[in-house]
């Protein structure tokens, strides 16, 4: 269940209320985001499409914990983050969030375990546990074999995939994606597209992702679009809710 | 030690870069260590001197000798609990450049005045029996090669003529750092061959004190004793006289703090310039590590760490070099004994990683006060 209309929807994962996010730059106020609200239900898949500038990395910033909002609240699981220190804040990203970036993002100076490991060195998890899962995460985005390769032995959809590996190595809540395919040829966008769209509907995970791309966003459950600071559902998602 | 991976991965990313930094602290130390020793062979009088001790000299120079006759009136005062005396020998052995220091000494109380050099009683008792017994220590015994029984020529400065010396004893010191350079001669003999004008003279005296704490009021007392008599004396703890000492060869504590205090300034720059510049190539990195949920003052510490880790290693290099070395100074430095003390070590290691602490401050600081959002939004 997604809505953004501000009424409150069962078994909602992430309720985001009146959310209003202003940046100063120089003399001028920018309003990027204006009273939203968001309600997403568990193992839902929702894209944010959207022109540039139009507050869709801000969205997944504020949904994440990196930024906070001028007003509004998020509430993720029943935690309110808009009430968070700025360190209980950390300490809740790494169990609750696992962020997958358009230029993926890897330590360069670790290998593709290493990368993936590096969310449960943050974890009571002894080496022979965090062994166990880094493996299992790596089986899952289908890279088993090159789990001792360096980033720049990759190529651009393996590391990504790795990037996948290493935001659900920790089971986190919910997966924040900002334009994850943006960086990629079609053939290695889809597969990440196809492994999205796996986790979401074989392993209930709940994904929020950032697209410029129709053909990415169609993947999606629900696809929402951010215009002047507002959501509005897409075409036939008005229908579908 | 979980994060021991990443800090180390962090390092390797530059391998250039991190040799060079590394190699940079271990000159210093290398630098530093070599500066310590030179130090030590300069003022290790004063580190080693007796606090119980007190010299006493003629009050015009110490190249002025004084009375035979002051040895008992001195063992008279009240508070002195011994009394020795030496003679500065000034002689050559083959050449000039085989400088060391020789003493004529009074050899039926010199031992029992520095209990800090050991010899082996049958050696001492050799010695004793032997008017031209001499006593060398174990370094100068190495660097010439001498043993037991060996026939020392000594071509004399001060007091015209060849003499001939036997070996009879080896001293040790029981310190590390101890003066084990000296040659000992019995002052009798020099009395016998030597200059009219020597006889019934010393150059110095060395008096042990009853109690150290009462080594300023003794020595005012001998100087009282002594004044306004043809052969005043100026008394000082052997500590002081040992300072002053050193200080006739110029100031060499300041020019070593001179440069050691360049080096280390110079060394900060560089690595704190180093260590800014890490930082910020890896400012999306350090983004990305607070985004999955590391925090800021694991931020800190991560930069922090590795500069430390840096400092470290390359200090222990360094340190280690400059032991090796410093033996072999002391054939450079003819007279002295050069040794790196362990507290100079210690210090040498605490100067790196205060030079590394401070090095990495402030990228670590900025490490901790990045902001992801800001970071991410710069790729």
């Amino acid at each position: 269940m997604v809505r953004v209309d501000g009424v409150d929807a069962p078994d909602t994962l992430i309720r985001v209320r009146n959310l209003d996010k202003r940046y100063q730059r120089g003399s001028e106020e920018i309003h990027v985001l204006q009273g939203l609200n968001l309600d997403v239900g568990r193992g839902e898949f929702v894209a944010f499409m959207g022109p540039s500038g139009s507050g869709k990395t801000t969205l997944l910033n504020l949904l994440g914990g990196l930024d906070v909002p001028s007003s509004g609240s998020i509430t993720v699981d029943g935690d309110e983050l808009t009430r968070m220190s700025s360190a209980k804040l950390t300490r809740w990203r790494a169990r609750h969030v696992g962020f997958i970036f358009q230029m993926y993002n890897l330590l360069p100076v670790l290998t593709a375990f290493g990368n993936v490991e590096l969310p449960l060195l943050l974890t009571r998890l002894n080496r022979a546990q965090r062994r166990r899962q880094v493996e299992t995460a790596l089986a899952l985005v289908g890279l088993a074999d090159r789990m001792h390769h360096y980033p720049r032995q990759l190529s651009g959809g393996q590391e990504q995939r790795v990037a996948i590996a290493r935001a659900i190595v920790a089971d986190p809540s919910f997966l924040l994606c900002d334009e994850p395919t943006g960086d990629l040829d079609r053939a290695s966008a889809d597969e990440i597209l196809a492994l999205l769209t796996a986790l979401a509907k074989d392993h209930g995970k709940t994904i929020l992702m950032v697209t410029h791309d129709p053909r990415a966003a169609q993947r999606a459950d629900h696809v929402l679009h951010l215009d002047k600071g507002v959501l509005v559902e897409a075409a036939g998602e008005a229908a579908r809710a | 030690m979980k994060y021991l991976g990443l800090l180390l991965a962090n390092l390797r990313r530059k391998k250039t870069r991190t040799v060079l930094t590394v190699g940079s602290f271990a000159v210093a130390l290398f630098l530093f260590g070599l500066l310590a020793a030179i130090h030590f062979a300069f003022y290790q009088g004063i580190e080693v001197a007796g606090a119980d001790r007190l010299v006493v000299i003629n009050r015009v120079s110490i190249i002025q000798p004084l009375p035979l006759s002051y040895r008992d009136r001195l063992l008279q005062l009240p508070g002195v609990k011994a009394v020795t005396s030496a003679n500065w020998f000034g002689g050559v052995y083959q050449d000039e450049r085989n400088f060391f220091p020789q003493f004529a000494v009074d050899h039926e109380t010199y031992r029992e005045m520095f209990p800090e050099f050991l010899i082996d009683d049958d050696q001492w008792q050799s010695f004793v029996g032997d008017r031209q017994g001499c006593v060398v220590g174990a370094a100068l015994a190495q660097r010439f090669g001498w043993q037991l029984g060996d026939r020392i020529p000594i071509r004399g400065t001060i007091f015209p003529g060849t003499w001939e010396f036997n070996i009879r004893a080896i001293y040790r010191g029981s310190r590390p750092g101890d003066d084990e350079g000296q040659f000992w001669f019995r002052r009798d003999y020099l009395e016998e061959r030597g200059p009219q004008w020597i006889k019934g003279l010393v150059g110095w005296y060395t008096v042990r004190v009853d109690n150290g704490d009462d080594a300023a009021a003794v020595s005012r007392a001998i100087d009282e004793r002594f004044a306004n008599s043809p052969y005043e004396t100026k008394t000082e703890p052997e500590r002081a006289f040992a300072a002053s000492f050193a200080k006739q060869m110029g100031n060499i504590e300041a020019l070593i703090l001179i440069i050691g205090g360049v080096v280390f300034f110079t060394l900060l720059l560089v690595t704190g310039n180093t260590q800014a510049l890490a930082v910020r190539e890896r400012t999306t990195e350090l983004a990305v590590l607070k985004t999955i949920g590391f925090s800021n003052r694991f931020a800190l510490v991560l930069v922090l760490a590795e500069s430390l880790l840096v400092a470290l290693v390359g200090g222990l290099l360094g340190i280690a070099a400059a032991k090796l070395v410093t033996p072999g100074l002391t054939e450079a430095l003819p007279g002295f004994t050069v040794f790196l003390p362990t507290g100079d070590l210690l210090l040498g290691l605490l100067l790196a990683l205060a030079v590394g602490l401070a090095a990495g401050l402030l990228p670590a600081l900025s490490a901790m006060r990045l902001k992801v959002v800001d970071a991410l939004r710069r790729v």
